[in-house]
C-alpha cells in the first residue's frame, strides 16, 4: 500500500467581494499518495486553481480559509503562519503556473533566477554547488545549460515553461502542482512538455497535481482524476474508472462533450445552461439546474461525497451505474 | 458536393516588412502567407489548422479584405460572377461587405462595451441602410431567438458585461449573420469557451450554416474541433498549405510528414490509448526571408537531398481531392 503524502479534508475557502461572498472551494476532500499523479479538471471558475492556491496558502487578501485541513505527511498546513508555510513552498511543494513569462523576471538571466531560488531555500549549498545544480536542472528538463546565461525573452514559450519547471524542481519537492502549464503552447510543444513532465515525475518519485480544463491532457498525465464543478469536488477516482464508468452526470457530460480525432465521429453532447454564480450557488446539489437526472432531493439537500466503488468517490443523489 | 466554388484563392501572398536594417537599407520580410492556392465550394466548411504563426489568421483576414495581399488573387462569387476582390469599387465593396463576415476569437474584445446587444447586432444593418428602426428591431429579436438568446426581449438592451462568455459569442455570431452573408470566416470562435458551452456554440454555427446557407472558413489550432466543424481540412505550416483534403480522409490517412506529426501530438481523451511521440525535428521558427526550398525542410524527419535542391513542392493531387506538398509522398 502506497503511503499518503497529501490529505485534503473538508477544505473550504471563500473570497470576499463587493458583490458578496464567493464560495470558491467548498468542502473538498481527497488524498494523494507519494509519487502519484492526479489531475484536477473542470471549467473556468470551478475552483481548481483556488484549491492549489489554498494548499500553498498563496491567497489574495480577500480570501479566507473557512475550514478544513491540508495534511502534508501528517502536518496541517491550513493553520500555518506565512513564515511557517514559507518553509513548505519550494522545498516540499512547488508550483508551475500557466503564464511562464510571468513567473520569470525579464531583467535577470534565467540561470541567475534559479540560483537565487536555490540560495534562498538551500543556503547551505556553496556557490559552486549551486552553479552545478543549475546545470543539472537545465539538463534534467531538456535545456542546454548554456542557455542559463540568456534572458527570458530569448527563450521560446516552450523553453520558458521548461525553465519554470527546472526552477520548481530546484529543491527536490515531494509535490509539484502544475496549473495549466501547457495551455498557451502549440500541440507539438505541448506534447514534448507533457512527456517530459510525466517522465520527470516518475524518475524523481515526485507526486504531481496537474490542473487543466482539457480532459484529454489530464487523461494522459494522471493516475487519478478529480472532477470539479462550481467549487465542489464532484467525483474522484482512477483515470480509467473516471473515463469508463463515470458516476457523476457532470463528469459524463464533460466526457461526451469532448471531441477527439481518434475513433469514429460520434455525436457531441451539449450541457444545457452555464456554470452558476458562486456568490449565490444553487441550493442542494450545485449541478442540479443543468442535470438531466435532477429530482426534488437534488434541489433540497447537498449530496454526500462518498465512496461508491473502491477508491471511486462522488457526490450525487442519482449516481450513474 | 460537386458545387461551384464560392471562393477561389490563387497564389495568395502576404509579406510583413520587419523594422530592421533601417540604416543599411536592407529589407527583411515575414512571409506570413506565401503563395497559397485553394478554393472553397458553396455550402462547405473548410477548416484551416496550424500552429501559432502559421499564417491562418492572416489568410482569414485577407479573405474578408481586412488586409490587402502582397500578391495573388482572391476571387469570390458575388451575384453569379467571380470577381477579384482587390478590384472592387464603391458600391461593389459595400455589397461584398454584406456577403462576407468574420467572427473573432475573443468575445470579450470583439464587442463594444458601451453598446447594447441590439445596437451591436443592428449596426451592420444601419451601415448597409437596411430597413427602418422597427423593422431592424424585429429582425434582431428574431435572430436572437435563433442563436439561442431567448426570450429575445430580455437580451436586446443588455450590455456585454451583463452577458457570459458563451452569450457574448452568440451575440458576435448574430452580428455576423444579420446581413445574411454567403461566406463567414470564423477565427477560433470557441477557443476561449469552456467545454460545456463550446459544444452548444459549435452546434449553433452548424445549424445556422445549414439553415442560412453559409459557407465557412473555420480557423482553429484544435484539430478535434475542426473535425466537428468542417468537412474539409487544410493544414498550414509557416505560410504554406502543406496538405488539403476531405476531413476524415486526411485525419485517417495523413500523407505530409508535418500533418502526421501534428495529428500524433493531439492528446486523446482516452486513457487506454498511448500515443507515439510526434516525429518532427527542432522547433518552429519565424518565416523571415525563408529559403525557397521546402518550408518544412528544417524540421522534416524524412528529408532527402531532393528537398534541399528544389523549390518548395507544389500541392499535388493524390486522388479524391487529397493534395499534398511533398516530394517524398
Amino acid at each position: 500500500m502506497a503511503e499518503t503524502l497529501l490529505r485534503v479534508e473538508n477544505l473550504t475557502m471563500h473570497y470576499t467581494t463587493r458583490a458578496g461572498e464567493v464560495s470558491a472551494v467548498d468542502d473538498v476532500s481527497f488524498t494523494l499518495d507519494k509519487g502519484a499523479s492526479m489531475g484536477l479538471v473542470g471549467e473556468s471558475g470551478c475552483g481548481k486553481t483556488s484549491i492549489a492556491a489554498t494548499i500553498l496558502k498563496l491567497l489574495p487578501e480577500n480570501a479566507e480559509i473557512k475550514g478544513g485541513h491540508v495534511f502534508l505527511d501528517g502536518t496541517d498546513l491550513a493553520p500555518m503562519s506565512e513564515s511557517e508555510i514559507r518553509h513548505v513552498r519550494w522545498r516540499r511543494i512547488s508550483m508551475v503556473f500557466q503564464a511562464a513569462m510571468n513567473s520569470l523576471n525579464p531583467v535577470y538571466k534565467v540561470g541567475d533566477q534559479i540560483v537565487e531560488a536555490l540560495e534562498t531555500h538551500l543556503p547551505q549549498l556553496s556557490a559552486q554547488e549551486t552553479r552545478k545544480r543549475v546545470e543539472d536542472l537545465f539538463r534534467l528538463v531538456g535545456l542546454d545549460p548554456k542557455l542559463a546565461d540568456q534572458y527570458p525573452h530569448e527563450y521560446s514559450g516552450g523553453m520558458r515553461q521548461r525553465a519554470v519547471i527546472a526552477m520548481a524542481l530546484a529543491c527536490h519537492p515531494d509535490l509539484i502542482i502544475a496549473d495549466e502549464p501547457t495551455t498557451a503552447l502549440d500541440v507539438i510543444v505541448q506534447d514534448s512538455l507533457l512527456r517530459e513532465m510525466t517522465e520527470l515525475q516518475k524518475q524523481l518519485g515526485m507526486a504531481m497535481i496537474y490542473i487543466s480544463h482539457d480532459i484529454a491532457v489530464i487523461a494522459e498525465v494522471s493516475d487519478r482524476i478529480g472532477v470539479m464543478y462550481a467549487g465542489k469536488l464532484v467525483e474522484f477516482g482512477d483515470t480509467e474508472a473516471i473515463f469508463k464508468h463515470p458516476i457523476h452526470p457532470y463528469t459524463q457530460g464533460l466526457l461526451s462533450a469532448f471531441p477527439s480525432i481518434i475513433g469514429p465521429k460520434r455525436e457531441l453532447a451539449t450541457l444545457p445552461g452555464e456554470p452558476p454564480d458562486l456568490i449565490s450557488p444553487p441550493s442542494g446539489c450545485r449541478f442540479h439546474p443543468r442535470c438531466p437526472y435532477a429530482t426534488d432531493v437534488c434541489t433540497e439537500k447537498v449530496p454526500v461525497y462518498e465512496e461508491h466503488r473502491p477508491g471511486h468517490f462522488a457526490a450525487c443523489w442519482h449516481p450513474l451505474e | 458536393m460537386a458545387k461551384d466554388p464560392l471562393v477561389i484563392v490563387e497564389g495568395l501572398q502576404k509579406l510583413f516588412p520587419l523594422a530592421v536594417g533601417i540604416l543599411s537599407g536592407e529589407k527583411h520580410y515575414i512571409h506570413a502567407v506565401d503563395e497559397v492556392t485553394f478554393s472553397i465550394a458553396e455550402g462547405e466548411s473548410l477548416a484551416l489548422v496550424g500552429e501559432s504563426g502559421s499564417g491562418k489568421t492572416t489568410t482569414g483576414k485577407l479573405l474578408v479584405k481586412l488586409t490587402d495581399p502582397t500578391g495573388g488573387h482572391i476571387k469570390m462569387r458575388l451575384n453569379g460572377d467571380h470577381v477579384d476582390i482587390a478590384h472592387l469599387k464603391g458600391k461593389e465593396t459595400k455589397r461584398f461587405r454584406r456577403q462576407v463576415q468574420m467572427i473573432f476569437q475573443d468575445p470579450y474584445e470583439s464587442l463594444n462595451p458601451r453598446r447594447t446587444v441590439f445596437d451591436t447586432i443592428a449596426e451592420p444593418l444601419v451601415v448597409q441602410g437596411v430597413g427602418e428602426l422597427q423593422d431592424r428591431e424585429l429582425r434582431v429579436a428574431d435572430l436572437l431567438e435563433l442563436v439561442g438568446l431567448s426570450p429575445a426581449k430580455t437580451f436586446l438592451f443588455r450590455f456585454p458585461h451583463e452577458l457570459s462568455g458563451g452569450q457574448r459569442q452568440r451575440v458576435a455570431i448574430a452580428r455576423a449573420l444579420i446581413v445574411e452573408p454567403a461566406f463567414v470566416v470564423a477565427d477560433e470562435p470557441t477557443s476561449m469557451l469552456d467545454v460545456s458551452i463550446r459544444t452548444g456554440i459549435m452546434q449553433l454555427m452548424q445549424d445556422l450554416a445549414a439553415r442560412l446557407d453559409v459557407t465557412y472558413l473555420y480557423i482553429t489550432h484544435d484539430l478535434a474541433v475542426a473535425r466537428y466543424m468542417s468537412n474539409r481540412l487544410a493544414v498550414m505550416y509557416l505560410g504554406k498549405i502543406v496538405e488539403i483534403g476531405e476531413m476524415e480522409d486526411l485525419l485517417h490517412n495523413p500523407l505530409h510528414p508535418y500533418t502526421k506529426a501534428l495529428l500524433s501530438a493531439v492528446p486523446v481523451p482516452d486513457p487506454t490509448i498511448h500515443r507515439t511521440a510526434p516525429n518532427i525535428l527542432g522547433s518552429i521558427a519565424k518565416p523571415i526571408d525563408p529559403e525557397p526550398i521546402c518550408r518544412f525542410y528544417e524540421r522534416c524527419p524524412i528529408r532527402e537531398s531532393i528537398c534541399a535542391e528544389n523549390l518548395h513542392p507544389p500541392l499535388e493531387d493524390k486522388g479524391a481531392g487529397h493534395r499534398v506538398a511533398c516530394y517524398l509522398v
